[in-house]
């Protein structure tokens, strides 16, 4: 059973006086296997926040079907399986941490004597631990963040919905956040999660999904989509004639006396090997690049 | 449990909003100047007291039901906490009921600071205790509960400016409604009775709720109207909760 299952999600929305129908959301088909890292990365204004509206039924979708936990999703029972922290969380901020933990633990219908030992582990977790008196609308916007990702964490959900989580922490911030969604994987739970910021999801996830204009462009596991990447070699060699290059049509960078050749094939980088052999050239480095999710994604927005 | 934490979340935040407390005390303040007012006047002094005092209460918690009413669901969308809310596993009819309970509370805590002071004041003033009082409060009570499910009714699909004016024209079509009876009485086309009619008993009737005369006067209070007025109250209140849940239902939060 899958932790989280798109099927054909389609979403329009109408503007200009109900006129122009603007379609967000085209064709979305993607899935998360359970106890996975899933990382939903888009540009701006891609559908990634309005597919989690979708999931959660904070908006209705006008096709598809999407599965929690093998439920369909906005119901009762699938909302029960499901933490989630909305992109700038908004809270109420007339509320202390405690309260809002023990709003929210009421919501999924948890006795309140079992809350207040619950809120106060996770308050220590997010490291809001000596601000449980201070009121929401006090807090900055990466203590917003950590008590958001508390309240997701309140009824011990099997799965993590977490919309641009990484927004407005600092590296230290960042850094914890990484930490604390890799324990929750340890604790088998699945965490689905959208950002634009690559560096962070690159660190941590397992698979990966691609949205471009409300469409998704890729979607697989990272390793498979970084490993079948290479194809991009970098030979740094010195000790020969500029001409001998030119002669056989190498395209070439130069640093101090050293030359730089970029070759996309296995092919071609071993022609370079041997002219540069045949030349007594003196080879100083062949060097595999991968490319990163960056460039992966940076390639998909550019075709 | 789902009810209980929605209702109580609404209360806290009508009470940690300092508006709530500065209409309660103005409520209080212009009730206890009806004191001043019937220094001025000739005739029975504690008619004026109770009339001048009994309006003024009326008055800001009508205030209170109105504002407290439009603005708490309106903000919840505004200001996207709704979002925590339809995600978790709550049906969106239990939130409406739920704000409604909360709300309702919040006016009882008012209501009852604003009336504690009055009927102390009063007893201090006529050194009697008058029951009037008491039912007149209790049919003020069933009011503001219409005004607040009518004012939520309208916070759930319209802005707080226009919510505001929909919610006040009610409440003013409310207390003249009794001349559409009237009204109709000088329709000649079967068509345009049917429309005068629909509208009267469409719109609500809060004119059931005014006993102020009855109390001033000191006349005997009609037992059969608080009770008609009871089941009104109960009848619009889930009509018009019906109607918001339905809206609401369908509400999609961009």
């Amino acid at each position: 059973m899958k932790a989280l299952e798109i099927k054909n999600l389609k979403k329009s929305f109408r503007s200009n006086f109900l006129i122009k129908q603007f379609h967000v959301l085209k064709n979305i088909n993607l899935s998360a296997e359970q106890g996975e890292i899933y990382g939903f990365l888009g540009p701006n204004g891609a559908g990634k926040t309005t597919t989690i509206k979708c999931i959660l039924g904070i908006i209705f979708p006008d096709a598809g079907e999407i599965t929690i936990m093998g439920q369909p999703a906005n119901t009762i029972e699938s909302k029960r399986e499901v933490g989630f922290l909305p992109e700038h969380p908004y809270f109420y901020d007339y509320l202390t941490p405690v309260e809002l933990l023990i709003f929210t633990g009421m919501l999924f219908g948890i006795p309140r004597r079992e809350l207040t030992k619950k809120a106060a582990e996770l308050i220590k977790l997010v490291g809001l631990k000596g601000k449980e008196d201070i009121k929401l609308k006090k807090f900055s916007k990466g203590m917003i963040q950590r008590i958001g990702l508390a309240q997701a964490l309140i009824h011990d959900p099997k799965t993590l919905i977490l919309d641009e989580p990484f927004s407005g922490l600092d590296p230290i911030g960042r850094k914890e956040l990484r930490d604390i969604i890799l324990s929750l994987k340890n604790d088998g739970k699945t965490i689905f999660f959208s950002s634009h910021i690559l560096q962070d999801m690159e660190m941590i996830v397992d698979k990966v999904g691609i949205i471009l204009e409300g469409e998704i462009k890729k979607e697989g596991k990272l390793s498979d989509l970084i490993s079948l990447s290479v194809h991009n070699y970098e030979i740094v060699f010195t000790g020969m004639d500029e001409q001998v290059l030119t002669g056989n049509n190498l395209t070439f960078t130069q640093q101090d006396k050293n030359y730089i050749i970029k070759s996309e094939t296995n092919e071609e980088t071993n022609r370079i090997i041997e002219i540069i052999n045949r030349d007594k050239g003196r080879i100083l480095s062949v060097t595999p690049i991968k490319m990163t999710l960056e460039d992966i994604f940076l390639r998909e927005i550019n075709e | 449990m789902k009810l209980k934490a929605i209702a109580i979340n609404t209360f806290k935040e009508a009470v940690r909003n300092k508006i709530y407390y500065l209409l309660i005390v103005f409520g209080i303040l212009s009730a206890l100047s009806s004191k001043i007012v019937s220094l001025l006047t000739l005739g029975d002094m504690v008619k004026v007291l109770k009339d001048v005092g009994l309006a003024a209460i009326n008055f800001f918690s009508v205030l209170i039901a109105v504002f407290t009413g439009i603005n708490l669901v309106y903000k919840e969308i505004d200001k996207k906490t709704i979002y925590n809310i339809v995600s978790k596993p709550i049906s969106r009819s239990t939130f409406i009921i739920g704000k409604f309970f909360g709300l309702a509370y919040t006016l009882l805590v008012a209501l009852v600071s604003m009336a504690l002071i009055f009927f102390f004041f009063l007893y201090i003033a006529t050194g009697e205790f008058d029951a009037r009082v008491l039912v007149y409060f209790a049919l003020l009570y069933m009011e503001l509960l219409i005004i607040t499910a009518i004012s939520l009714l309208f916070s759930s699909f319209s802005t707080p400016i226009l919510s505001s004016i929909f919610t006040i024209s009610l409440y003013l079509i409310g207390h003249v409604l009794w001349t559409f009876n009237l009204f109709t009485k000088h329709l000649k086309t079967p068509f345009e009775k049917m429309v005068a009619y629909f509208f009267y008993y469409i719109l609500p009737n809060l004119d059931k709720y005014n006993i102020k005369h009855v109390v001033v006067m000191k006349t005997e209070i009609d037992f059969y109207q608080v009770l008609n007025a009871g089941l009104y109250a109960f009848v619009y209140i889930t009509a018009i909760l019906i109607l918001a849940i339905l809206i609401f239902k369908k509400r999609e939060f961009q």
